[in-house]
């Protein structure tokens, strides 16, 4: 459970960060923001511990007794802030960890998403993977425990996957560190831009599909550009009441502006990208 | 009404005209999705013969196998962790008290004051010495045990077992896992509560894993088991008494904390029982030589760190105690004639009680500051199980001394980092007391019933 | 034949029909995948007999008699 990170005694060269702010040396400077979820059980601490190693920083969620580690990794000379999310089943329910999930996913905006499945229960795992595509499209989905799924005569077919979600599917086998390579490689993609998925949607009854796409077009005339309008729909039905404050506030508005932003900074990264 | 406000309005109305049953719809789109997917791209190449998974899950969840494979499982781990780690220990300990022999050569040679050298040496050093010889071997074998244990997927299997015992004790299934670490370190049973998502439930968590023997406690179990249970027998026999006494203990804590979780959640913290699922994880082939690794770097760091950090000041301060004389005793002995009444009552004596009392920091002082205190300050010679057990005959220890000491180190209050930790993660002055009070108490009453059943008895 | 999930013996399959419970619980099967229309099959049950684990869409969910109780199904 890596508690001991956390015991006060075993401070070491860590920083307790109360406040969900990180202070740790070198996790400041970084290029890009990357999210780390996935369902409980998937190995997701291993692939966190794998692209990290040393370069970690545990703390708490603001205002959350809830876990959270970051850390750093380069690839291709770009630093990324690796934010490991806890491991939920959904995105839907009302769970702390569920919340910081969700909340991190789409107000966080990282500039990439990774969501780790057990290849061998996937079915299960794909719940999370398509509420996630909901919200964003810069997804990466890291298959692991692929050497368990060859263990059970279970193969996955990573390209079908990738037809059916519309996302990059990287096989790996994190804890003996298969196909990590591969997997930084496609979030750099995603984050310089030079790759840009397009999630298939999710398809509801006609009488729920109807009630979605009217909330939807009333959430983007309100806030042209709203990337994840038919996610906020489906939570504005379903009476989420973050979802809801955050409609009140306007803080739906920072979702339009900092995306804004971030297209500009797709043109320029492109262009980056392709130097 | 600001557009939000109509945003918001419309929501709500769709909401009644799109009917009951949001949530499943919901769910089920995505699940109908997810299966479609899943069955396009996944493929089962061949079916393994036998099903190993599904037949470990039924041995371990049996009628018959199911409890005895855990106690004995229980049993196994104790045993590897207490056997394993005597030899180690023992050279730990010859080889840190010959540095501290030489160390005090230097000292005399140099023409330090015998102040600086008692202090430095005889106390600081001395109990950084004793705890990491004392603590560091065993923690580098049940933590890695543990995490194998845990990355396999036995946990879960352990709480879905178990689950009928919490719930009549009013707590959630998950807090077996929680004792399960409070079994290596209090301090991380009370962060691994975290899991447990009911705050009423967590609570009971947090406050009964004191219960549950820390790895600081197993050297004072087992070194008093060897000395007055196993007495002359050989070193495989007594390293089997020693296990059996840790089992024994354990036991009691234990149960012990299924009556106080039970008794709390009629009076203090009463209320609903949560609901309880579970998710029994498939077993995984656990990366044993990784983990080993990691667990060792992890655990020697931290037992290391906590030598420096808690034994070192600890050490001083039984030297100071024991060196510096008001009137015609030292501090250590006034503290101890002070306590002797109630400790007593306890089937303790004085010296026992400051004992624990200097040990709040870290329950492994407790055995050496007993040891100083009987040796009456001056040096504390080369010793092992044979002399010590001497030295504490010599002052009226019995077989009932040595089961209250164990039964007051299993029940006494946690250690300050755990306190401090309930501190944290409660943010409540209230409950940290209790889980400080709460302990206390049942252990002052314990060992009173105990002691004087005893001599009533004998 | 319609019936509760508890009643189920074991190796048995089922449909689930719909979660009589309300609140956080039926949340969290719904995201467990316990979805109408869904097949369960009951595994073991722990050695008290109580609680009882169902393989749901490739996983093992332990669940209380109480609680799957109020699941019906369709066998």
């Amino acid at each position: 459970m890596g508690a001991c990170d956390k015991c006060i005694v075993n401070r070491g060269a860590r920083d307790q960060s109360a406040g969900g702010v990180e202070i740790g040396p070198g996790l400041t400077n970084t290029d890009f923001t990357v999210a780390l979820a996935g369902n409980p059980n998937t190995g997701k601490s291993t692939v966190f511990n794998n692209l990290t190693g040393l370069r970690q920083h545990t703390g708490n969620w603001p205002g959350k007794t809830v876990a959270r580690a970051e850390g750093v990794f380069t690839h291709r000379d770009r630093r990324f802030k690796l934010v490991d999310l806890p491991g939920t089943y959904s995105l839907l329910a009302e769970s702390a960890d569920e919340q910081v999930a969700r909340d991190f996913i789409l107000f966080g905006r990282p500039d990439c998403t990774v969501v780790v499945c057990d290849a061998t229960v996937l079915e299960r795992n794909l719940n999370l993977v398509l509420q996630v595509l909901q919200i964003t499209s810069r997804v990466v989905v890291c298959a692991n425990l692929i050497d368990e799924a060859n263990r059970k005569r279970i193969a996955l077919e990573a390209r079908v996957l990738e037809h059916e979600l519309g996302v990059p599917v990287v096989p790996t086998a994190a804890r003996r560190g298969q196909g990590l390579d591969h997997l930084t490689e496609h979030i750099y993609e995603i984050c310089v831009g030079k790759l840009v998925p397009q999630p298939v949607p999710v398809e509801f009854d006609a009488e729920l599909e109807r009630a979605i796409s009217e909330l939807a077009t009333e959430l983007e005339r309100e806030y042209p550009g709203l990337a994840c309008a038919r996610w906020l729909a489906i939570r504005l039905l379903d009476g989420d009441e973050r979802v809801e404050e955050a409609v009140r506030s306007g803080e739906l508005a920072q979702l339009v502006i900092g995306q804004g932003r971030e297209d500009r900074g797709y043109e320029a990264r492109l262009t980056e990208g392709k130097s | 009404m600001s557009r939000s406000d109509e945003i918001l309005r419309r929501a709500g109305e769709l909401r009644e005209q799109v009917g009951p049953g949001l949530h499943e719809r919901i769910s089920g789109a995505l699940y109908q999705q997810s299966a479609a997917v899943s069955h396009a791209s996944v493929r089962i190449t061949g079916k393994a013969r036998v099903d190993w998974d599904l037949i470990a899950d039924k041995l371990l969840t049996s009628r018959w196998l199911g409890y005895p494979i855990m106690v004995f499982g229980l049993v196994a781990v104790l045993w590897v962790t207490i056997a394993g780690a005597n030899v180690p220990s023992g050279w730990l300990f010859d080889g840190l008290f010959w540095v501290h022999d030489k160390l005090e050569a230097g000292f005399k040679a140099a023409g330090a004051p015998w102040w600086l050298t008692g202090f430095l040496i005889n106390g600081v050093y001395r109990g950084l010495a004793w705890v990491v010889a004392v603590m560091l071997p065993p923690m580098a074998i049940f933590f890695p045990i543990f995490t194998l244990l845990e990355d396999v997927g036995y946990l879960p299997r352990v709480a879905f077992n178990l689950d009928r015992v919490f719930r009549w004790a009013g707590a959630h299934g998950k807090q077996s896992l929680t004792m399960a670490m409070g079994f290596g370190c209090n301090a991380a049973g009370v962060i691994a509560c975290r899991i447990i998502e009911s705050p009423r439930e967590r609570l009971l968590a947090i406050l009964t894993n004191n219960f549950m023997l820390c790895n600081g406690r197993w050297p004072t179990i087992i070194m008093l088991a060897t000395i007055f249970v196993a007495g002359s027998f050989s070193p495989v026999w007594s390293s089997l008494a020693a296990t059996g006494a840790v089992v024994g203990v354990t036991l009691i804590g234990v149960v012990l904390t299924f009556v106080v979780c039970r008794v709390l959640s009629r009076t203090a913290l009463k209320g609903e029982a949560s609901h309880f699922y579970l998710e029994l994880p498939p077993f995984r082939r656990p990366d044993v030589l990784r983990v080993v690794y990691r667990s060792l770097i992890d655990r020697t760091i931290f037992v290391l760190g906590r030598a420096c950090v808690v034994a070192a000041p600890a050490g001083g301060l039984i030297w100071l105690l024991g060196n510096i004389h008001v009137g015609d005793a030292s501090l250590m002995a006034h503290l101890a004639d002070a306590l002797r009444p109630v400790g007593w009552m306890m089937g303790l004596d004085g010296i026992i009680l400051v004992g624990f009392l200097i040990a709040i920091p870290a329950n492994e002082i407790v055995v050496p500051t007993i040891i100083m205190g009987y040796l009456a300050g001056s040096q504390m010679t080369e010793l092992d199980v044979s002399n010590t057990g001497e030295l504490f005959h010599a002052h009226g220890w019995t077989l009932m001394t040595a089961v209250c000491v164990m039964l007051f180190s299993l029940l006494h209050y946690p250690c300050s980092t755990t306190t401090w930790t309930i501190y944290r993660e409660t943010g409540s002055v209230k409950w940290t007391l209790w889980a400080n009070l709460m302990p206390l108490g049942i252990a002052i009453v314990v060992c009173i019933a105990v002691a004087n059943i005893w001599r009533m008895v004998g | 034949m319609a019936t509760t999930m508890n009643k189920l013996q074991a190796g048995q399959r089922a449909t689930v029909h719909g979660l009589g419970m309300q609140g956080g619980l039926r949340y969290r099967l719904l995201d467990l995948g316990l979805t109408p229309g869904t097949v369960v099959e009951r595994m073991m049950s722990s050695p008290s007999g109580d609680p009882t684990c169902y393989r749901v869409r490739g996983a093992m969910i332990a669940l209380r008699s109480d609680d799957a109780a109020l699941v019906e199904v369709e066998v």
